[in-house]
């Protein structure tokens, strides 16, 4: 039975340098970082020391608090740097990369006759089980948790996001091995959920195993936070397991080669890069490398992710784990005389107090500048406009800053997590930040029951 | 442009730590942020933002009270020299009442800011452009012959005791510019209400009122005699008397509008305030006949449109109800907040003996009223969860 969702609050804000559907090839990275920051609560356990060999799929490090889930190498070469920051926290593992990548060889034989325990043991140890995220508290899924279902988003919504229709063409094979691995993880069902408001790949259409269900409506449909909201609510003690479309190829193809292969195309977009469009990559690769010649300024703000919630990077960093675009857009450290004051023909806002409303333009180059200084929250109503959740969004921020781990409860932190909020923050005339809040109130909810 | 940039970047040392005037700087980045949108970037979460800030939301709104605020100036000088008998132009009244109204402007925007910056300084926060509104809506809610000083003192209540003890804009329970009046409606109620204050009637030599003048609103002649001179055409262009920016419909619909249509106002709190006002002048019209004096059957019969028109229901509806701070924040809640500010602004001008109008007194107990309408629904959002385990 599948189920068509129409959700009405949300927005969609049209940005400049959406990528073309063309899949150019850029230059192999010289050297790779694995950031254990990208994973969110992780306290890494190093496995390597500078100057070791490794090959791809071999450990780096492991959660020191769940000593299964391991990370492994994306590539084979030599461990040339522990990056550290302060208190000699790691930020990262560099590596200098083979030129043809050695992999290690994992026994997976033939998957279907695997049962759930040999799965999340050969998943675990190739390093593949980060892919799998937990709700509540969007983090690592845990291997000993028992998931009521699985969550995949077939599409996503945030803007200029890259298109998984284009991503999965011709992939079918891999995608729907993929999908019956994650059906072994569960007693419950894998739920794929398609946008309603596009016609999708027939990959994800023609899916076997999993339930099928389409969301129509403007961004966060995509989201799947809220796809589950609408499906079926997590409720208090359930978990939820999520995966994204592309690391179910990879999934795939690793149960059929043994091979860790964690390479996955990218969309490089945004109003800052000269020709917005595609490229194969491998995460943990060099920004420089991948925007190489491609980007209009160096001055530019560069994303690894979408402009809602990716991560800031500079060119010498590099693309993340979860990273399914690199966005650049223009840096908005410039002062505006009487700015506010000014008719503002030209500006976008989701309210008519500027009047780009006389002359609305088909996508904007909005830039990073905050237009306006913090403040205590003072309009209401407005979140309540782009945050498709039957949760009241502000009640629920003022609840985290007060720090009451009951009231977060009643009032629906298991159901969210910070990119669900990242349009509250866009729209948010008090310029808080929203999504940094609402980290810190599932880190809250997190430490109090663990 | 380059100039105050200039100028700004040659006084700033002396406000950063270190400096002398470490203190103020609070005020100086108030007016530096005044001057210049900060080039602030978005460092994590959403790299990009809505151009709207607070500073642009206060604007508009100060902007939509531009209508009322100019028709009031002109009513001023119309009222005035109509008492006296004298014939006078557009320009004659505008000027009149300019000169009886932009005073009592400036004297709330610098007392209120003034205590703004102190307290700024001395809790070492930024200046809020809040008090933009307030400083506005004050001189507009008061009749015209309330003294300058009066002004100053109840801003200095509104801004201390309204908003700072509750820990600054954002905070407050009540509405500031409603409980500036409130507080000079308590304390000095000769000079807020009756016939003597609506108009201005000073003379110069030579000049007198007119025989028969009576300086009473028309809701002030309703309430005591059931009727009144002035026609619902009258009430609604607001060639009548009252206080400064209440009395035109027409110029406060005006306002009304600019603040739909820009997404700032709440139509939820406006509508229902109208839907709450409507009932309640409804159900007085049905029982009217059951009153016991026949002023009273007047007043109660007074049609839904003359009741809305009158008096300061629409500037209330309009600029006071919809403050997003004191009002109720949930959306189904400013349903319920506006209805009840409606129907008791209505209840309390029909029912009150001392003083003809209810809708300051209405906005006010629903002000404190708001967060309990709140909790009622989110709570029911909670056990909506909550029930949802269970099955």
């Amino acid at each position: 039975m599948s189920k068509d969702i129409r959700i009405r609050r949300g927005l969609d804000i049209p940005l400049e340098g959406q990528a073309d559907r063309v899949l150019a090839p850029v230059a192999a990275s010289e050297t790779y970082v694995v950031k254990p920051t990208d994973f969110h609560g992780l306290t890494p356990k190093l496995t390597v020391r500078e100057g070791d060999e490794v090959k791809a799929g071999s450990i780096l490090f492991y959660d020191k608090y769940n000593e299964k889930v391991k990370f492994t190498s994306p590539v084979s070469g030599e461990v040339v740097e522990i990056i550290r920051g302060a208190k000699r926290k790691v930020l990262g593992v560099k590596i200098l990369a083979d030129k043809e990548i050695n992999y290690e060889t994992f026994e997976v034989g033939n998957a279907s006759s695997m049962n759930r325990d040999q799965i999340i043991d050969m998943m675990c140890q190739s390093g593949l089980w980060p892919l799998l995220k937990r709700r509540p508290y969007n983090v690592i899924a845990n291997p000993e948790d028992q998931p009521r279902d699985i969550f995949i988003s077939s599409f996503d919504s945030a803007p200029l996001a890259q298109d998984n229709d284009f991503l999965v063409h011709g992939q079918e094979e891999d995608f729907q091995a993929g999908l019956d691995i994650l059906g072994k993880l569960t007693e419950g069902k894998v739920h794929l959920t398609l946008d309603g408001n596009t016609n999708s790949s027939s990959v994800f259409s023609n899916a076997k195993g999993v339930e099928i269900h389409k969301i129509q409506g403007p961004h966060p449909a995509g989201n799947v936070g809220v796809q589950i909201h609408h499906i079926a609510p997590i409720n208090k003690g359930e978990v939820i397991w999520t995966i994204r479309p592309q690391d179910i190829l990879i999934l795939g193809r690793f149960f059929k080669t043994g091979k860790f292969d964690l390479s996955k195309i990218i969309a490089i977009a945004g109003s800052e890069i000269e020709k917005p469009r595609y490229s194969k990559v491998i995460p943990g690769a060099q920004i420089s490398t991948i925007l190489a010649d491609n980007l209009k300024s160096e001055k530019a703000r560069i994303i690894s992710g979408n402009v809602l919630t990716g991560e800031k990077v500079s060119l010498d960093g590099n693309l993340g784990f979860y990273a399914d675009m690199v966005t650049a857009i223009p840096e908005g450290d410039h002062q505006e005389f009487m700015g506010w004051l000014a008719p503002g023909f030209k500006d976008y806002s989701t309210s008519r107090a500027y009047m780009s409303w006389l002359s609305p333009k088909k996508s904007y180059k909005l830039d990073t500048n905050l237009h306006g200084e913090e403040r205590a929250y003072v309009i209401t109503g407005e979140y309540e406009k782009v945050f498709p959740f039957d949760i009241y969004p502000v009640q629920l921020v003022k609840a985290i800053m007060i720090g009451d781990v009951e009231d977060l409860e009643n009032l629906g932190i298991y159901e969210v997590s910070e990119e669900d909020f990242a349009l509250c923050e866009f729209v948010c005339t008090s310029k808080i930040n929203v999504q940094e809040v609402v980290r810190e109130g599932l880190d809250m909810v997190r430490k109090e029951f663990s | 442009m380059k100039l105050v940039r200039n100028l700004l970047d040659s006084i700033k040392p002396h406000f950063e730590e270190g400096g002398k005037l470490e203190k103020l700087f609070p005020v100086y980045d108030a007016f530096e942020t005044f001057a210049f949108v900060p080039d602030h970037t978005t460092h994590s979460g959403a790299h990009i933002r809505d151009k709207i800030d607070m500073k642009r939301t206060m604007i508009t709104v100060v902007m939509a009270m531009i209508p009322a605020l100019i028709f009031g100036m002109w009513n001023v000088g119309y009222q005035h020299y109509l008492a006296l008998g004298m014939e006078s132009d557009l320009w004659t009244n505008l000027g009149f009442g300019a000169l009886k109204v932009l005073p009592m402007v400036v004297v709330s925007y610098a007392v209120g800011l003034g205590v703004e910056f102190l307290f700024a300084s001395i809790r070492k926060h930024q200046v809020n452009e809040g008090y933009l509104v307030s400083g506005m809506l004050i001189p507009l809610c008061m009749p015209v012959d309330v003294p300058l000083w009066m002004v100053g003192v109840a801003t200095v209540f509104a801004v201390v005791i309204g908003k700072e003890v509750f820990g600054g804009t954002g905070m407050n329970i009540l509405n500031p510019a409603l409980t500036a009046r409130a507080f000079l409606f308590f304390a000095y109620p000769t000079k807020m209400s009756g016939d003597q204050v609506w108009v201005n009637t000073s003379t110069q030599e030579g000049q007198t009122v007119v025989d028969g003048f009576s300086g009473a609103t028309a809701l002030g002649d309703l309430a005591n005699t059931g009727s009144t001179q002035y026609s619902l055409s009258e009430m609604f262009f607001g060639t009548i008397p009252g206080s400064i920016g209440e009395t035109s419909a027409l110029a406060i619909l005006i306002g009304a509008a600019v603040l739909l249509f820009t997404g700032i106002g709440s139509w939820r709190v406006m509508l229902s305030v109208f839907a709450g006002g409507a009932v309640m002048a409804a159900i007085f019209n049905a029982v009217a006949p059951y009153a016991t004096s026949p002023e009273q059957i007047e007043f109660m019969s007074t049609g839904i449109l003359e009741q809305l028109c009158l008096g300061g229901f629409l500037f209330g509806a309009v600029f006071m109800a919809t403050d997003p701070v004191s009002a109720a924040q949930t959306n189904k809640g400013k349903f319920w907040y506006g209805f009840l500010i409606g129907f008791f602004a209505i209840m309390i001008r029909v029912f009150n003996p001392a003083y003809p109008e209810g809708m300051m007194l209405a906005i006010l107990l629903m002000n404190v009223f708001a967060p309990l309408i709140d909790h009622y629904v989110v709570q029911a959002n909670v056990k909506r969860r909550l029930k949802r385990v269970k099955a």
